[in-house]
């Protein structure tokens, strides 16, 4: 397949990006200052991240709608408020998960945003399972572009009013220049932020005005470290269509209701998860010297038996150290646990640790 | 000092006697980004030339670096695994990695002089 380049693509190589093929597509993943600063400005400032490679789906539909897609999804539909957000993941049969997304109930229906390397995947998948019955879409024509970072709300109520009273993972449609856009106050970074859905032909208008008011674009290399220092999963490294959101440690992305009723795609190892047949779960890994460990790092107990591996794995700029997660047996996962990580064929001590490493911020 | 020279790993060496000072070229610096965690070899360590001898970590992927001398390691850098920054700033002065003794001093005659090299690095940026 042809690689594909968003919107943006001539302004980010303006703005001096650097770019790696990404999910199939040529993806700024950093500026000329460099990750760590780009880091650094998303916690202390604002960064701009274009994160239109995601896939941007609408499904219309009411209720009879919501009853289909509780079939594929675990998520509490009948709860879900107008404007609502809430994070999920579309099930396969063996409780693994094909993608991680989040639903917004809206007006006309849903909105669902997909990871760019499962989106074609996950339209065929839904797409199929809804049989017809509803109106979908998978949007070619809308950008996406993140606004991250402690100065996010005042900055972007200058240019788009009203948005400042969005509660986090909150959202709703605002006016640019006279045109809809729908933004959501939600992120991938641990801070406070927002994610404004805007159509291709006025995403550079909005960018350029973002950078005038002293944003800086990020790219995908800081959003990395950001979303690990976070504590938040990546998909195809940290969840996949083999760990179950139980393993994953994403039990509280489901709601009550549905662990308890199921009848959704998946639920028989969800359930025998949630009743005692765990045997592993995903973790914070915090290395005890500057080793970093990364995606594959074998993890041992202290008596050198194999318990796990790394799926993620980085330098964290605001931790000022090395931090990572993966999966260890069930009966290593408790806080403190004293693990070690075979690095370059030496072992190196590490604990399993809090997540996240580093604190959110947002705003409820 | 001798003139600097340069390999195709994208490290740089200079000469003081039978000593040679080597670290990893401004380009290479550049390419990897932030480093963020250096590991060097030991001292009285035995190295091949083009064999590895020390480790690079930026915040994306760990880079093996390699000595374009053989013989024995006299000292290492040890102000770039406590600042892994120092490479950025100044990767072919402070930011150096490691001392050899030299073995075989005409390894350096297979290296590129820095118009070579810096055409060499433009034709394989990676």
């Amino acid at each position: 397949m042809e690689t594909q380049r968003t919107a943006l693509y001539e302004y980010h190589k303006s703005l001096g990006a650097k770019f790696v093929p990404f999910a199939g597509y040529e993806m700024p993943v950093q500026y000329s200052s460099g990750i760590v600063d780009e880091h650094k400005i998303t916690r202390n400032s604002a960064g701009m991240f274009d994160v239109s490679h995601m896939g941007q789906l609408s499904i219309e539909g009411n209720a009879d709608l919501a009853v289909e897609l509780e079939k594929i999804i675990p998520i509490d539909l009948k709860k879900i408020k107008l404007n609502q957000s809430k994070y999920s993941f579309l099930t396969n049969k063996k409780g693994g998960i094909y993608d991680d997304l989040i639903v917004t109930k809206v007006e006309k229906g849903f909105n669902v945003i997909l990871n760019a390397a499962c989106k074609d995947n996950d339209f065929k998948i839904i797409n199929n399972f809804l049989n017809n019955k509803f109106k979908i879409i998978l949007h070619k024509n809308l950008s996406l572009i993140a606004l991250q970072g402690p100065k996010s709300s005042e900055i972007l109520e200058k240019i788009i009013s009203g948005i400042s009273s969005l509660k986090f993972m909150n959202g709703n449609k605002f006016s640019y220049n006279g045109k809809d856009v729908y933004i959501t106050r939600s992120g991938y970074t641990g801070e406070d932020g927002f994610e404004i859905s805007i159509s291709n032909e006025f995403v550079e208008n909005l960018a350029k005005e973002l950078i005038s008011q002293d944003v800086k674009p990020i790219g995908l290399g800081a959003r990395d470290t950001l979303r690990l220092e976070a504590g938040l999963c990546l998909y195809g490294h940290d969840i996949n269509e083999s760990t179950s959101p139980i393993e994953a440690n994403l039990k509280w992305a489901i709601s009550n209701r549905r662990r308890e009723e199921g009848g959704f795609v998946g639920y028989n190892k969800i359930k025998s998860d949630l009743n005692g047949s765990l045997s592993r779960l995903r973790v914070g890994i915090k290395p005890e010297g500057k080793i970093i460990a990364r995606e594959g790092v074998k993890i041992f107990s202290e008596d050198g038996k194999e318990i796990g591996s790394i799926t993620s794995g980085t330098f964290g700029p605001s931790v000022n150290g090395p931090i990572a997660m993966g999966y260890v047996k069930l009966d290593f996962s408790k806080l403190g646990t004293k693990v070690s990580l075979e690095v370059r064929g030496k072992k190196h001590e590490a604990k399993v640790s809090k997540l996240p490493f580093y604190k959110k911020n947002y705003v409820r | 000092m001798s003139e600097k020279k340069y390999s195709k790993q994208h490290e740089w060496v200079t000469i003081e006697g039978d000593v040679a000072t080597i670290g990893i070229t401004t380009h290479a610096a550049e390419m990897l980004g932030d480093v963020v965690f250096v590991e060097l070899p030991e001292k009285g360590k035995s190295v091949e030339k083009e064999g590895q001898a020390g480790v690079v970590e930026s915040t994306k992927a760990a880079s093996d670096v390699y000595t374009p001398i053989t013989g024995e390691i006299t000292d290492t850098n040890q102000s770039i695994v406590d600042d892994p920054g120092a490479v950025n700033k100044d990767p072919e002065g402070s930011g150096w990695f490691f001392k050899i003794k030299i073995k075989n001093k005409s390894e350096l005659d297979q290296l590129m002089s820095k118009t070579d090299y810096d055409k060499f690095a433009k034709e394989n940026p990676n």
